[in-house]
């Protein structure tokens, strides 16, 4: 018999926040993944809502591709603010 | 790969570890670092889970429903701190099952302390205050450790430590102050779990064969004499407090170094329970094979139910 997938777990620890991710675990299906993750990473009223995604299904960036995969934000300090001289009477903006 | 390749990859490496940096899972690391992490994440892991079998043992037997369900509690994040670090552990590239293999074979160890009876319910309070006492000692520091995966479950274990100690004290506490029969039921306890609670700390630095790699890659941050110490400084008051002896006649406070000196540690018994030749080292296996082997069919009706109902993992 085939051996229990691997879930990762995502919990949202109060509304008006994103959900995070938190770790991973094994389950034979979505619905044990979710109880599961809920008495390992919720012992303690830690979320008000879980994600569970089936490790397989997330595609990941290569990190010995970092350099080219994320050059192109590199060379682009136009993209911040600090990059723009403004006169010094202008406190804020 | 070429040897200049490699060299690149490695001089990257250990500049990450230099500055503080994390490694994450799918970052180059050399295969020495991936072993020795897999080799102390999975005993850090088997540890947790081998460690609610002392307890368990008193769970049907503890003295009031307020013991009871702390204990439960106490024993149900032991089983999470497993989990936590099976999963981390797993990031590195090997299944659960490889992990559970080493662990039931006997080519992975876990803590050695858990080889030993517990005998009456003070045990129950010795392991919450030594036991735990000293691995929060030991894993504070990891949780600034170098791989990722295994900072974060320290960090989470950490948080969740402090409850169990405080529990076991309580238990110690209330001991020493009840009946004359309960207090040495408390000092017995004692007696018992405390040199085996400063073998905790592994072997002394000068046969630490891990100890010089592992404070480079921050696995350690202090070394096995130096937490000992640091254990022992702060457990003796606390014993004091309620009444307790230490038990080691070479106990004294040392002026100039700012600490306790003690008494020499017996590590021929040491490394007999290390070799398998502890009180309990068979009948901790015997239980963890046990429950692995009796609950396959339950994992194997799980997933033919999850495969006959054909939930779409994803769509």
């Amino acid at each position: 018999m085939k051996n229990w997938p691997l879930w990762e777990v995502f919990v949202r620890s109060k509304n008006g926040l994103e959900h995070r991710h938190c770790g991973s675990l094994h389950a034979s299906d979505a619905t044990m993944a979710l109880e599961n993750a809920r008495d390992v990473y919720t012992r303690r009223m830690e979320g008000v809502s879980i994600w569970v995604v089936p490790s397989a299904a997330i595609t990941a960036s290569n990190p010995e591709n970092n350099g080219e995969f994320f050059e192109p934000a590199q060379d682009k300090a136009y993209r911040h603010p600090t990059f723009y001289e403004l006169p010094e009477e202008l406190k804020h903006m | 790969m070429s040897e200049m390749e490699l060299k690149a990859l490695e001089a990257d490496f250990e500049r990450k570890i230099a500055n503080d940096e994390k490694i994450e899972p799918k970052d180059w690391m050399p295969e020495k670092y991936r072993k020795t992490h897999i080799r102390q994440i999975s005993q850090h892991a088997h540890s947790e889970i081998v460690g609610m079998l002392p307890e368990g043992n008193w769970i049907t037997r503890a003295p009031s429903l307020r013991r009871k369900v702390a204990l439960l509690a106490k024993i149900q994040d032991e089983a999470g701190h497993g989990l936590y670090l099976y999963s981390a552990c797993e990031t590195l590239g090997i299944s659960r099952e490889e992990l559970y293999d080493q662990l039931h074979s006997g080519e992975a160890k876990y803590s050695s302390i858990f080889n030993y009876p517990t005998v009456t319910w003070a045990d129950m309070g010795a392991i919450g205050w030594l036991v735990d006492g000293a691995a929060i000692i030991n894993q504070v520091p990891l949780t600034a450790t170098s791989y990722g995966p295994y900072a974060r479950a320290m960090v989470r274990v950490c948080k969740e430590e402090s409850f169990h100690q405080r529990q076991g004290f309580e238990i110690m506490m209330t001991l020493a102050q009840g009946t004359p029969e309960q207090k040495e039921m408390a000092q017995d306890a004692l007696n018992r779990w405390w040199w085996p609670s400063l073998m905790m700390f592994g072997p002394t630095d000068a046969e630490s064969v891990h100890t010089e790699q592992s404070m480079k890659w921050k696995l350690k941050r202090k070394t096995n004499d130096e937490l000992r110490q640091q254990f022992v400084d702060q457990t003796v008051p606390q014993a004091h407090l309620i009444g307790l002896t230490i038990p080691d006649p070479d106990l004294k406070w040392n002026e100039e170094k700012g600490g306790y000196d003690f008494g020499p540690i017996n590590w021929d018994e040491f490394w007999q329970v290390v070799k398998g030749h502890g009180p309990c080292n068979k009948i901790r296996m015997e239980a963890r094979k046990n429950a692995w082997d009796n609950g396959k069919w339950v994992r194997d009706a799980a997933m033919a139910y999850a495969e006959k109902s054909e939930q779409p993992a994803f769509s």
